[in-house]
């Protein structure tokens, strides 16, 4: 592979420069069954063509993006930061305390 | 020998260089090769082939060819024919027994053949199998290329660059040379590249790289490029491929000839560094370029004595003939011509593999009698030769009968093919290209097919009764031309990372191991001692080497919990616990203790080979999840010393203000503190199972406050330890290490730590995959052993009961303090009970065992909390 990728913070790279995390899966929402959990951990559409990516700049700004690429020719249509999808419950964004940091 | 001068030619007679063939002195000029300097001295024979040690000469002097490798200054396959002359090279001939005009090993050539025909090594040999070994022997021996030095691997030094282009034109021919200097015109950054060295001045604005060979087009314009010492990683916009054509050979009896010759071999000769290539000549071609040679070979005053034009006639039988291998006369059609020099052209075949590997198509030109290609990419160009404008030449035979010639007619020079073992292998039914490529192995060679591609095609159609263009041609990979692994692999060097405290473990005498990346202390000479001592006194670890990572805003501990299968939304600011990160499949992936340093920090610390994986895994469900958190990763920017033992607190009391009773600081504390001056974080864990305090704090300090702690702990015996000590000491306490007691398959149930999943959380990652494991129980559990008799079994070692394996040992020590060989292991959850009775293969014995479900050392962990 020998690539060129385009880090959204960095421009078009080498794509040795990335780490690859492979397509993209749906985490399942409530308690999944065994066969739903199974799928998300070991099953993967291994699509030949386009797919959504996940793509890690570890050589450079350590940043995740999202990256659409053809699996056939390795040709990277888009690149994304992903759009982060909230939690349902995660706690939401509020002012952050003064932190009692020690100094280290 | 030598023609008289004329100023075209690019030798420099006034400029004598001398080197050595097998030890004897050689004059040359400079401006040639060690070839033609070779032949100039009367050398003929230049190597032995590959399977028969038939003798061969000069045949392409182009550098494709396998005819002239040779050992040049202890490097193997050095062709000689393009390689310049140096001063004081030694060169030495290959794969030869005794010299190259007398090699012992010819004799396989004269009884050899009728039991080494086409793909014997698949079929013969075979049993009796306890032979193989002999034969191997024998065969590495007979057959093959030359030799590597030993120890030659590192004497030479290899680099890799980098550059980046606009254009890249490969080829310094005609068309090469335009193409570059249209480009340069137009304003981009051109390179070329090409085998030769160029004339200086090629053009204005073009970067010029040679002598360098580009060896294959990948995905993204990457092209690298062979420029000896250097790998260039070369990027370009467009890639313009003028690599030229190839001059074929003709197939007939005894085309193997030393004097038989391609066309560029006379006009290298004599254009080039004035030689004469033989003195009576005979010239069978079958278009312009191999006529042409005509008329170097006049100037040359060698005596064409015949000249078959194969466009206009086509005899009907041709083959050489010769005597000690090398070319007495030709007999084309009955009629026999004496003559040392043969020159012969079969066409000009494109060199297209270059734009084939970049994806271009490659078709047969029925008309023309070559493979042409088509349908380039977008940003590659062909220009050149390359591209088949060639004028049209006959399209010779696939091969000429001999006319009652004995000879063998070869059809691979590199593997030593016969135009008869192509005819077995389609008879035997190998008859696609492919196949009958694997098993003759013609186009294998050193070659690469530049002179017997196009010739095995031609004699697959004639014998599957077809044409070239059902045949088709075989896959184009790269390398398409030779390289040496050492390019490959580059300069050997190993990054290391050392800890701030590094220079001062080497001090201590420390036996440095590699754990990760990192260079650690295995121990200070004594392992067991280091290990008791820390029970009885105080020690001290460097442990620098754990992942260090600062995770902060609102949502840290959402965040944190969402992670950990335990609960750190109700951890007090000031306080540690233990975590171990699992991934959705329940897999243990790394353990660490965090620890809370206000409402929205936690200081988390890792393994010392995770730090990355965990800091990649924590952006990553980050970016997934999209919470209110920052995750930096401290891990170098910090340093951390252990502290351990009974007088551990006597000691930090010395160096702080402080309260380090065990009120001031208890177990599983995080206090920030001055200690020696420096501000740290005191983590109080005690993974070696003892009272010990961890101090983390900014790197630059390490050998300060590593030294302050030895000094002010001189009267309490402070002695440093290293990782083996600390192995034993986590042992005795049954704590795991990730990696070592677990693998890609552990989760925390079966691994005895169903206390720190808490499964009534609402969600974690791994949640699932666990409770998954409690419904259908478990296959096998971590537990800990003692043996009876002391023996320390292997890591990995077979666990018996009853006769059949239970499971395996994963750690095992003889604990110094303890006085006793323990371990951990997994075995089947029915033998998970305290006191039951194990076996442990060790050495091929059974020795008996106990299953301790409880640390060995301190069980209720008094000591660690006192």
């Amino acid at each position: 592979m020998s690539f060129l990728l385009a880090c959204p913070h960095c421009g078009l790279r080498d794509v040795n420069e990335f780490a690859s995390a492979g397509e993209v899966t749906e985490r399942p929402r409530t308690s999944p069954s065994v066969h739903e959990l199974s799928s998300y951990v070991y099953f993967r559409r291994n699509t030949a063509g386009v797919q959504r990516e996940w793509w890690y700049h570890r050589f450079g700004c350590e940043a995740w993006f999202l990256a659409e690429r053809d699996t056939r020719t390795n040709e990277v249509l888009t690149t994304e930061l992903p759009r982060p999808q909230p939690r349902q419950g995660s706690a939401a964004p509020q002012e952050a305390a003064a932190p009692d940091v020690p100094e280290v | 020998m030598r023609l008289p001068a004329r100023p075209e030619e690019r030798i420099d007679r006034a400029h004598v260089v001398r080197f050595l063939f097998e030890g004897k002195p050689i004059e040359g000029f400079a401006g040639e090769t060690l070839g033609s300097a070779l032949f100039a001295s009367g050398r003929r024979i230049f190597s032995r082939s590959f399977k028969y040690h038939r003798p061969r000469g000069l045949l392409c002097c182009t550098g494709s060819c396998p005819n002239c490798l040779m050992t040049v200054d202890g490097e193997p396959n050095v062709r000689v024919c393009v390689e310049p002359v140096r001063e004081g090279a030694r060169v030495q001939a290959q794969n030869v027994l005794g010299t190259l005009d007398r090699d012992l090993l010819a004799v396989v050539d004269r009884i050899g053949g009728p039991f080494t025909p086409v793909g014997f090594y698949y079929r013969t040999m075979i049993r009796p199998r306890r032979l193989w070994p002999y034969y191997e022997r024998v065969l590495r021996r007979l057959a093959g290329l030359g030799k590597l030095e030993r120890h030659g691997g590192r004497s030479r030094r290899f680099d890799v660059e980098h550059r980046r282009v606009d254009v890249l034109v490969v080829g310094g021919g005609r068309a090469g040379i335009d193409a570059a200097r249209a480009a340069a015109a137009a304003g981009t950054a051109v390179l070329l590249v090409d085998e030769r060295r160029l004339p200086t001045g090629v053009g204005d604005g073009v970067d010029v790289l040679a002598p360098a060979r580009a060896l294959g087009v990948y995905e993204g314009g990457l092209v690298p490029v062979d420029a000896g010492g250097v790998l260039y990683r070369v990027r370009a916009r467009r890639i313009v491929v003028a690599t030229g054509a190839l001059e074929q050979p003709l197939l007939f009896p005894g085309n193997d000839l030393v004097g038989v010759v391609l066309p560029e071999l006379v006009r290298r000769f004599v254009d080039e560094w004035s030689l004469r290539p033989g003195e009576r000549a005979v010239v069978v071609a079958a278009d312009d370029p191999g006529l042409a040679v005509v008329r170097q070979l006049e100037r040359a005053q060698v005596r064409v004595e015949r000249v078959v034009d194969l466009r206009s006639t086509t005899p009907r039988t041709l083959s050489a003939a010769g005597k000690a291998g090398k070319l007495r006369s030709v007999t084309i059609d009955g009629q026999e011509t004496a003559c040392d020099l043969l020159v012969m052209s079969g066409g000009r075949q494109p060199a297209y593999s270059l734009l084939a590997q970049a994806g271009a198509r490659v078709e047969y030109d029925s008309k023309r009698g070559i493979f042409v290609p088509v349908q380039l990419p977008p940003n590659v160009e062909a220009v050149g030769s390359v591209t088949g404008e060639a004028g049209p030449g006959a399209i010779p035979p696939a091969a000429f009968a001999g006319g009652g010639s004995k000879s063998r007619c070869f059809v691979c020079v590199c593997e030593d093919v016969t135009e008869k073992d192509v005819r077995r292998a389609v008879a035997e039914g190998f008859d696609s290209l492919e196949l009958g490529k694997r098993y003759t192995t013609v186009t294998m060679g050193p070659c690469q097919g530049r002179l017997c591609h196009l010739s095995s095609i031609r004699l697959f159609a004639r014998e599957n009764e077809t044409d070239e263009t059902a045949i088709g041609t075989t896959t184009a990979r790269p390398p398409w031309a030779p390289v040496s692994l050492g390019l490959l692999a580059g300069r050997g060097h190993e990054p290391v990372k050392r800890t701030s405290i590094h220079h001062r473990h080497e001090e201590l005498g420390a036996t440095m191991m590699w754990t990760g990346a990192w260079k650690r202390p295995h121990s200070y000479g004594d392992a067991a001692a280091e290990a008791r001592h820390v029970h009885e006194a105080v020690g001290l670890i460097d442990v620098s080497t754990l992942g260090k990572l600062i995770v902060e805003g609102p949502d840290a501990a959402a965040f944190l919990e969402l992670l950990y299968s335990n609960r750190f939304a109700d951890l007090k600011v000031g306080r540690i616990r233990y975590g171990v990160l699992g991934s959705d499949a329940g897999r243990i992936m790394d353990d660490g203790t965090i620890g809370r340093l206000g409402d929205d920090r936690f200081y988390v610390t890792t393994t010392s080979t995770g730090a990355d994986t965990v800091s990649e895994w924590f952006e990553w469900w980050n970016a997934v999840w999209g919470m209110d958190v920052e995750i930096v990763n401290v891990t170098g920017a910090l340093a951390a010393i252990n502290v351990a033992g009974p007088r551990s607190r006597e000691l930090l009391g010395r160096l702080t203000d402080a309260d380090v009773s065990n009120e001031g600081i208890s177990y599983l504390d995080a206090k920030a503190a001055r200690v020696a001056g420096i501000p740290c974080l005191v983590l109080r864990i005690g993974f070696v199972g003892e009272l010990g305090y961890e101090l983390h704090f900014a790197s630059p300090y390490g050998e300060y406050l590593w030294d302050t702690l030895l000094e002010r702990g001189a009267d309490l015996a402070i002695r440093p330890f290293g990782l083996e000590p600390q192995r034993i000491l986590r042992l005795e306490k049954q704590h795991i290490i990730v990696g070592q007691d677990t693998d890609s398959e552990s989760n925390v149930l079966e691994a005895g730590m169903s206390w720190i999943a808490k499964l009534d959380k609402d969600d974690f990652v791994g949640k699932w995959a666990l409770e998954h494991v409690s419904e259908r129980g478990f296959r096998e559990q971590l537990v800990g052993f003692e043996m009876e008799n002391g023996v320390v079994p292997a890591e990995g070692g077979q666990i018996v009961v009853e006769g059949r394996s239970a499971g395996r040992v994963t750690s095992a020590r003889l604990s110094p303090y303890l006085g006793r060989a323990i371990g951990m292991a997994w075995v089947r959850p029915p033998l998970a009970e305290e006191d039951l009775q194990i076996q442990i293969r060790v050495d091929g014995r059974l020795e008996a065992a106990r299953v301790r479900l409880k640390p060995f050392f301190d069980p209720e962990g008094e000591r660690l909390r006192a």
